[in-house]
Order: structure tokens, then sequence, then C-alpha cells
């Protein structure tokens, strides 16, 4: 058994117990990179790793109380603030920033003395859906190296799948988390909004992003999400989620979306996600028609909403502080605007001019607060429909990760590989994705259970039956 | 000049007193090392959140209190969107559909009302300094992040005088209920003038103009002056007033265009998402009333009306919360209120003449004990004022310290008359001088009584029995 075989938990009980050192842990994972140095999914291994191991096996030897997490190498994605290291958001805009703070998510790792291993491949600033737009150069698939890894949390989805780091954290903003993990065969969750701080995390659309683990099981993805999940004091939009004191529930209800059933019947993983409901039905689980009527809206919704705060939260990015000056920039115009059209790619941009677009006077009413309202209604939609069943099912991705270049070229295609996860960003509610099959190229595909606020145990509980039952599919 | 109505309105910012920024535990301190007050939130790195300070919050609600205006049960921070260097998020937070208060107004002693268009909190940007063209400018963010009262009048206002007058009782409400210090020197208020000129009784509104760089009470009224004769001029020469900002050069004492841009900036307001909606109820505006001292403008009624003062004694104890809390504190304990004015204005606030924010260095029962003894004649006010020294450094009470000293030995009236006889005995030039101008001894005549009596006689009486004696 190598350590790439064994989940989290086992991890930290074998470095706990001294069955094994954290220093031989990470050295594993030093080299395990090394030899998938070609996926592209870890820029950087931050170089104090051992000698951080070292000091956790200091503590164990001591006799000194660690934490649940003592001693396991964790990766952190390149838009998440770690004191004293960089931080590029796979942007050569940030190419020189260092953070002066750690993100609350990472100080809540320290304390439970994990290992911050590195950063992982992203699409530049969190925009796309492929990881083809970072200036690393695409992350690719865990699977197959001439497809996509997913985005945009690629590289954290890949270092996981492909044995990199046991545990790998993500964000997801309207699909980032768990379309990577869907295409790579691996965990993640998207929570409540609200319920892991965003303190620190480099922010693209406030009112949805939302950070969390991607790993190797269910098991591994929840241990580590309650370990970030808390209200946090530096960060007002953060909820009290008491989501693990649920009354237990030995089955579920699972609602099918009447208006997406369509979609889904349409795709050419259609019979897989037969076999699949059938598998649950086994389970014990009961399958009701639920509606959502503007379900199929939330997509424009999404593409008015997200690029509007991510306008403004991407102002200061702006050639004056931290970000690359344009070399030739004269007047303070000149600043602003050489260094942002040589430092962001061409996506950020687009998505910029975008949000511009909606926010500005005359066009706001129709559409940024049109959104706003589309927004709303649909809140209440999902929990009307959570009145008539625990979880809502489908398909995290249209189908399996598609060829890199594929659809670069064509941006509407790519956002509407985004349809079955942007619902639970807009609503706020927690959506987890757990690999349940292979497609026809014999690549991973996801099954997405969308949870009621703070329904998190619920998710997390009915993904791991489904995971157990579905053992032998995978592995056809 | 009759030919035109003036329209004046106004956009004041004012700094909140709080100890800490608006979104950040940065401290709001006037001063510092540059950039030694900064942290994540309010330099604008990736990642950071801000976190509303809900003192200032209170603060311009206490502002709204002060003006009479409607306090809001709902209230939204905004996204103010542009790019200026000393701006570190490229947005500023601030509010525009749901402000904390709106309404309300100041009457003038014309009896005119000024209304208010709205008060909201904001954040201030930073502070460039702009060094060389080799070097270049260099930014400062200390006070980037500190909190802000945006003060919107209607254009309710005809004149210079108006503004100032309206000015200075913002000033003077805003010290007193200690929400800001408004030092226009400081930055700590800032004017912004909007003016247009009308035909008279015209209800067209001219063409407005917006004047910035006012940095004292006297540079608006002068700016608005000039304002209003150079558009004047413009309209009396045929031509319109172009719609700009104009800079004030009080050096110089006009006023000269910006650079104008072509179009007026589009701010791309939306609320924030980091901040939620600020809730308020009923129950908590009423407190934060509750909690606000009596404002200067109604204490000098009452103190003029219920107390019988002048004006000006009434300006000056209510010059501060500070000396008008203390003067009625005295009051309460001994109701003299004329006397004990008196002695505040004159000898109390002498004794901090040199300190801004000060507080008297004997307490207010040791003052109405000595202020008690004089009225009761037991001493006089000079050994009063004698007194006040040794309570300020021994911080004994009066009534001990008199005793100790001995200054409560009463001269009678008898010892006033034997000294009286005695230098009438002893010194036939002063009965002679005395006969022939009395007022003209008479101070010598007092003099040597105290001389003689270690300064304890009370002056009054011995004024009055030397006529008695040199009388005869």
């Amino acid at each position: 058994m190598e350590f790439k075989d064994l989940s989290v938990k086992e991890l930290a009980q074998g470095i706990k117990t001294q069955k094994f050192t954290s220093e031989s842990v990470v050295k594993y994972f030093i080299e395990q990179s090394e030899k998938k140095k070609d996926l592209n999914a870890i820029i950087e291994i931050f170089d104090d790793v051992l000698e951080k191991a070292r000091a956790v096996d200091e503590k164990i030897k001591k006799g000194i109380p660690v934490g649940k997490l003592a001693g396991i190498p964790v990766a952190i994605k390149d838009n998440i603030n770690y004191l004293g290291k960089k931080m590029s958001c796979a942007s050569k805009f940030l190419k020189d920033y260092i953070s002066p703070y750690s993100a609350t998510v990472v100080k809540k790792l320290e304390a439970e003395d994990a290992v911050i291993f590195g950063r992982t491949n992203m699409d530049e600033f969190t925009m796309g859906g492929s990881c083809e737009n970072s200036c690393y150069g695409p992350c690719k698939n865990a699977f197959d190296s001439t497809r996509i890894s997913g985005g945009t949390s690629g590289g954290s989805a890949v270092a996981v799948a492909a044995g990199m780091c046991p545990v790998a954290i993500g964000t997801d903003t309207g699909g980032s988390i768990r379309q990577p993990a869907s295409f790579n065969g691996v965990v993640g969750i998207k929570p409540t909004y609200g319920t892991v701080s965003r303190f620190g995390i480099n922010a693209f659309a406030s009112s949805t992003d939302q950070a969390s683990p991607i790993a190797k099981n269910v098991d591994d993805c929840e241990f580590v999400f309650e370990i970030l999940a808390g209200k946090d004091k530096n960060d007002a939009t953060t909820i009290n989620n008491p989501f693990a004191s649920l009354p237990v529930k030995q089955s579920y209800r699972i609602g099918i979306c009447k208006e997406i059933k369509a979609e889904i019947e349409k795709l050419e993983t259609y019979p897989k996600f037969k076999q699949a409901v059938e598998k649950l039905k086994e389970l014990g689980c009961e399958f009701i028609e639920v509606e959502v009527p503007h379900i199929l809206n939330t997509l424009a919704c999404y593409y008015i909403l997200t690029p509007a705060e991510a306008t403004s939260n991407f102002a200061r990015f702006d050639g004056v502080k931290y970000t690359t000056r344009s070399s030739d920039a004269k007047t303070l115009e000149e600043v602003y605007v050489k260094s942002r059209s040589e430092g962001f790619g061409k996506e950020v941009q687009r998505r910029i001019m975008l949000g511009n677009f909606v926010l500005s006077s005359g066009y706001f009413d129709a559409y940024y607060n049109k959104a706003k309202k589309l927004q709303t209604l649909l809140r209440k939609e999902f929990a009307k429909a959570f009145t008539n069943c625990d979880v809502i099912m489908m398909p995290t991705t249209p189908g399996e990760a598609f060829k890199i270049g594929e659809k670069i070229h064509d941006p509407v295609a790519m956002y509407l590989e985004d349809l079955f996860t942007v619902p639970a960003s807009i609503a706020g509610v927690p959506a987890i994705s757990v690999p349940y099959a292979k497609g026809k190229a014999g690549l991973p595909l996801g099954m997405q259970f969308i949870g009621a606020e703070k329904t998190e145990k619920y998710l997390f509980d009915l993904a791991r039956k489904f995971e157990s039952a579905l053992k032998e599919n995978c592995d056809e | 000049m009759n030919k035109y109505d003036v329209v004046i309105g106004l956009e004041i910012h004012a700094e909140l007193k709080t100890k800490t920024k608006v979104f950040c535990s940065c401290k709001n301190e006037f001063g510092a090392k540059p950039n030694e007050n900064t942290c994540p939130v309010c330099t604008g790195m990736p990642g950071a959140l801000p976190i509303l300070n809900r003192k200032a919050v209170e603060l311009c609600i206490k502002a709204g209190h002060c003006f009479g205006c409607n306090i809001a049960n709902y209230a939204v921070m905004e996204r103010k969107n542009y790019f200026y260097p000393d701006l570190s998020k490229a947005y500023q937070i601030s509010q525009l559909v749901h402000p904390l208060c709106v309404g309300g107004g100041i009457t003038l002693s014309s009896g005119k009302f000024i209304r208010l268009n709205r008060i909201h909190l904001e954040e201030d940007a930073g502070k460039l300094t702009h060094i060389s063209k080799s070097v270049g400018t260099l930014v400062d963010y200390n006070r980037g992040g500190t909190p802000l009262i945006e003060i919107v009048t209607e254009p309710d206002f005809s004149s210079a005088e108006e503004v100032d007058e309206f000015l200075k009782k913002v000033r003077e409400a805003l010290v007193f209920a200690d929400i800001a210090n408004c030092k226009m020197e400081e930055g700590g208020m800032r004017c912004d003038v909007n003016l247009s000129l009308k035909p008279r009784g015209s209800t067209v509104f001219g063409t407005r103009t917006e004047m910035k760089n006012l940095n004292s009470f006297k540079s608006v009224f002068r700016a608005i002056e000039f304002e209003i004769d150079r558009q004047a001029d413009v309209l009396d020469a045929g031509e319109k007033v172009i719609q700009e900002t104009r800079k004030w050069d009080d050096v110089k004492g006009k006023n000269m265009a910006m650079r104008s841009k072509e179009e007026a900036q589009d701010y791309r307001y939306f609320p924030d998402p980091d901040i939620l909606p600020i809730k308020i109820s009923d129950e908590e505006i009423q407190k934060i009333k509750e909690d606000m001292p009596r404002l200067p403008e109604q204490r000098r009624k009452e103190y003029v009306e219920k107390f019988g003062l002048p004006e000006y004694n009434a300006q000056i104890l209510t010059s501060s919360k500070y000396v008008s809390d203390y003067f009625e504190e005295c009051v309460r304990l001994y109701n003299l209120p004329q006397k004990i004015s008196n002695w505040i204005m004159v000898d109390l606030l002498k004794l901090v003449k040199e300190q801004e924010e000060f507080v008297f260095p004997i307490s207010e029962q040791h003052l109405v004990e000595i202020i008690k003894m004089v009225e009761d004649k037991l001493i006089n006010k000079t050994v009063g004022l004698q007194l006040i020294d040794k309570v300020i450094e021994t911080n004994q009470s009066p009534k001990a310290l008199a005793d100790k000293m001995g200054l409560l030995v009463t001269i009678s009236d008898q010892q006033i008359i034997d000294l009286l006889k005695k230098l009438k005995a002893e010194n036939a030039k002063v009965c002679a001088d005395f006969k022939q101008d009395p007022q003209k001894v008479m101070g010598f005549i007092v003099g040597f009584v105290m001389k003689n009596t270690g300064g304890k006689a009370n002056s009054d009486l011995v004024r009055k029995l030397i006529p008695e004696i040199f009388n005869d």
C-alpha cells in the first residue's frame, strides 16, 4: 500500500501513532508530484514543507497534543493567501505578489497542524471552466493528458486524483470545485453560501464564492470540510451552520427537476444516469419529480451577476500597488490601461467588460437588478422544491472532460458547460459531486446532489452510501 | 446683482471620531507615519473583506438626530466604483439608495429652514503626495478607510452668509455631540459648494457649478461671493454657464475650471455583497437618541430664558459639552446660575486657557462650596480665588482648607470700625482729602483696611462703613 492509496483519516492516524512520519509522507507526495509534473497541476511546492513536516513529527515524539490533520500535506488553490508565499491567481498580473497575511481557511488548517503543501493551478483569476486560461499553461486531466482538467479548481482536483496530494482546497463560484472533481473522478462539495470563510481568498463573485476540500472519497471530504467550516469574524457573510446536527435519515426522497429532465435525457451519458437511479432505488431512495421553474435561466443570471461583482472586485488590480506595472506607462491613465491590458488574460478582460456593461447606467435595471430578482426567485423555488424532496439530483457535467482546445475559442459553448452547477451557486445551497461512472471515452463522470441550506450532513450521507454501492461501477 | 436669485446646495464631509476605521480595526488617527495604520483590508489586498464598525453607524445616526433626520430601519452600503491611486480597492464603500438618515434640516437665525437631503456613511480615501517629476507621487493609506459622514443639503441657500451660519451650526452640533472634530484646516470637515443663478423670481434653476478645495469657513464665504459674481458676469454677457467643477485658489482669490471630463462619471453603484444590509430597530434608534446630549442651541435657549443669562454668557458656556455640563451640575448643586457663570467664565476658563481638550482642575462640588462661602460672606472673593488654587494643589475640600489656613476668621464690623478710626486719627491728610473728594481716597482707605486684616475684610462692607466713620 502506498501513501496515495490511504485516506486522509488513515494517514492522520498513521502519523499520530508514529506508524510513519509526516516527513516520509510529505517526501512521498513530493516525489509523486515530480512524477506527474506533466499534468501541470501544482504550480509550486512550498520550500518549507519538509521543515514543517519535521516540526509536526517532533511535537508528536514529545507527546505534545496535535491537531486532526497533523502532518498531512494539503494543497491550496493559487487564489488563497498564505503568509509569505506567492499567490498569483494563475495570472502574470500578480506574478510578484507575496501574501501579507493568511486566509482563514489556511489558518484553520494550520491550527490542525496540516502541512500546507503547495499552490495548485487554476483558470486565471478563477474565470473559466477548463483550466486552459492559466498563465502557467493548461492543467491536464489525471486520466487523459490530452483532455482538460476542468476548472477553475483544475489543479486541486488533478493533484488529488493523480495521487500528488491526499487532499486539496479549491474554490467554487459556479461549479469550480464540482466540475473538475467530476472530470477527475474525485469528490468535491460546494457548501451553503457563508459556511466557509472567504477572508483571504481572492474574491471573484462575492455573493457565491465558497472554498472547500477536494478529496478521493466522501469521508475525507467531510472530514476536512468540518475543519474549514465555521463563522468567522473577518467575514461578515459567514453563517452559523450547524450542519452536523440534523436528525439521521434512513433513506432519501430524491427530486429530479422537471425542467432539467429534458436536458439530462439528451445527454450521451443518460444510460449511465439511469443506472445510477436504479442503484439509488436499491438503496431505498424514492424518486420524485420536482419543479424549479426558472432553473434554466440561472446560467444567464450567473453570467450577469458574477461578472458584475468580479469587475468591481478586480478593479484593485490596477498596476499601482502590487500588480505588475506596464514598463512603458507614462501617465496615470497609461498605468491603468496598459498594465491591465497586458496583465489580464482574454477571458478575464471579456468578463470585466461584461460586468461593467451590466452595471452601467441605463443598463443596470435591465440586467443586474433583474438578475438579482431572479436570484431571489430561484432561492424561493429551490426552498419550495425541498419541501417535496430531501435532495435534488442531476449530473455534475453534461459529459466527460473534453479535449484541450476544443471549446476555448467559443466562450458561450464553454459557459454552457456550467448549466448543471450554477443553479446551486446562485441559490446559495450546498451541492456535492461524487464520481459514479465512466463515459464513452473511459473518463470519470460525477453525480451531483443538491440540498436545502445547511443540509451538508445529508449530502455527505447519501453520497457515502452511493459511493460504496457504486464501487464496482467506477472500476469498470 | 438683484437681477438674479442665488441657489446654493452643499455637500459636507465630516471625519467621525471613532477609535478605528470604518471597515477594519486599524487606528483612526491623524499624523501617524505614512502607511503605519494599514492592513490588508484598507490597502485593498486580494481576499480582504470589510467588517462594518458599529460605532461609525451609531455616530452617523447621532448626526441624524442632531438635525431631525428620519433614521432608516434598513440601510445598505454600496460600492462606488472609480479609479484613482488614493482609493485602494478602486471602489469607495458609500451609500446611495438606502442611506442611514434622510431629511431633517437646520433653522437659521433669520427663521429660514435649510433642508437636508440625507446624511450617509462612507469611507475616506488615502492621501496622495506629489513629490517631483522624477520621484513621482506617493500614496499614504492611513486615511484610507476612515469613516466619514456626508451631509447633503437641498439647494435652499441664497447667500454666503446663510452658508456660513449653517456650517457653523453644523460644526457646533457635531463637536458638541462628540461625533466629529470638524477642523476644516485638517480636513476634519470639508465642504463642496454647488451654485447656480436664475433670473429673479424664475422657477427654473440655472446651470450649476461645483466648487472644491475650500479649506476654511472664510474660503467658503469668499468662494461663494466670487462665483456669484463670475456667473452673473457670464449671464450678463449673454453667455451660458458651463456645468463643471471649479477649484478654488484661496491665495489668488479666484476659482478655475478643473480639467473637464467629457461626460459625468458612471460609478456603477451596486450594493456591496460583503456587507450585510444594516437593520436598525426603532428601539435602537430611540436608545441612541436618548444617549444624545442636549444640543448647544437648546441649552443656550434655556440659559437665557430660565436662568436669565445674557446671550454672551450662554454662548461661552456652551462652547463645549464639558463646560456646559459642568455649569449645569454646579447650578444643580447651588442654584445661583448668574454668579456661577461668572466664576466659570472669568476664573476657571483662564486656568485652562491654552488647552484644547481640558478638564477643570477643580470639581463642581468644590467650586460650589467656595462660591457659597463667598455668598455667605464667610470669605471674600479674593480669598475665594486663593482657595481655588489651594484646592487644586492639595485636592482637599475648601471648608477643611479654610479652617486649616485660618481663612475663615471673620473680620467683624467692629474691627473694621476700629481700624478706620485708627486711620482717621493718624492720618489727617486722608481726612482732608476725603472731605474734598471721597472717591479719590476710597481706594487708599480700603487698601489700608485690607492690609491690616490680611486681606480678609469684606471690601463691600468696608466701603459701606468708611463714610460712616469719615463723614462725621
